[in-house]
């Protein structure tokens, strides 16, 4: 197996760019995809850990990343709705037009 | 095996780390979509190299099966509106803002990957698992022993998803009581012309009794 740092590193290779996407991009959809994109990052660290020997054949990262899984597809199910939601109010999808609560 | 092993993990990588890019860098959210389609692939086929074959299994039936086709459908809907022209107002602050969040995250990466012991295993790598590790008995046998409360809990995590999106995106109907008299409506069917939504009391339209 390859040593656990390069899956690491890669988790936050992925992390930082789904991170650096959320930051910089205005449309609601692409910020959805980045999160998405950082929770599928945690995913490889936590698998990564848990092929360790150390684990001794424990699944404690596998059921923690299945965990994570579903908690995405609820979360991507609401945003969606309040993109379209806010689409149905605003016509645009630009997350700084999003200002009902300003002033 | 151990150079194919390596191989096999850059390629992944490399196509995880393209997906990436393609999701935050698109212009078009259809091509984002597509690009990370391509990452859960690579992610899933990591998954199948550290002995997690059910997690592959269940990556590709609700990331590539369920998440990006919700995705694919939303922007369909929304159609051509769903890709919004670039501007620059606040450019830099959201570029400088990223690019603290860049520089920490790869320096966190630099520091784990420089501090990390060398060589602590052999050149055949980890002890392959014994058993039918990551296998659906193996797995199932410890969700539903050990983690069966969370595993409960997330169904119900699920339900209360399913409820709370259907009562967003459904909106507000004429038929509906409280939506005529007195109740605060945002529909787009109060707002005059679409783009052009009233700015008074907050955004919020108020429509006569």
């Amino acid at each position: 197996m390859i040593p656990v740092e390069h899956y690491v590193a890669l988790s936050a290779l992925l992390f930082t760019i789904g991170g650096v996407g959320f930051l910089v991009r205005r449309n609601v959809i692409v910020a959805l995809m980045s999160i998405e994109v950082m929770l599928n990052a945690v995913n490889v660290a936590l698998v990564a850990f848990n092929r360790l020997p150390t684990h001794n054949n424990a699944h404690t990262g596998q059921v923690f990343s299945f965990f994570i899984i579903a908690v995405a597809a609820a979360s991507v199910a609401v945003g969606l709705a309040i993109v379209l939601s806010l689409f149905r109010i605003r016509r645009t999808v630009r997350s700084d037009e999003a200002d009902l609560l300003k002033n | 095996m151990s150079a194919m092993g390596y191989a096999y993990f850059y390629l992944c990588a490399t196509f995880a780390i393209l997906g990436a890019i393609a999701t935050v860098a698109a212009k078009n959210p259809i091509r984002g979509a597509m690009g990370l389609l391509l990452l859960i692939l690579s992610i899933a086929g990591l998954f199948l190299a550290l002995h997690a074959q059910f997690l592959a299994a269940i990556q590709l039936i609700v990331y590539a099966g369920a998440i990006v086709v919700l995705f694919l459908f939303v922007i369909m809907l929304l159609g051509p509106s769903a890709s919004t022209p670039s501007d620059h107002r606040g450019r830099i602050t959201r570029v400088a803002g990223a690019g603290l969040f860049a520089a920490a995250g790869l320096g966190a990466m630099a520091l784990l990957v420089g501090s990390a012991p060398k060589s602590t295993i052999g050149p055949t790598g980890y002890p392959s698992p014994t058993g039918d590790f990551g296998s659906v008995d193996a797995f199932g046998r410890i969700l539903f022993s050990q983690g069966l409360v969370p595993f409960e809990l997330s169904s119900a995590l699920l339900m209360v998803a399913i409820v709370g999106a259907v009562a967003v995106a459904r909106g507000r109907h004429k038929s509906d009581p409280g939506a005529i008299s007195g109740a605060a409506t945002l529909e787009a069917e109060n707002v005059p012309h679409a783009g052009q939504a009233p700015r008074t009391a907050g955004g919020i339209t108020r429509e006569a009794p």
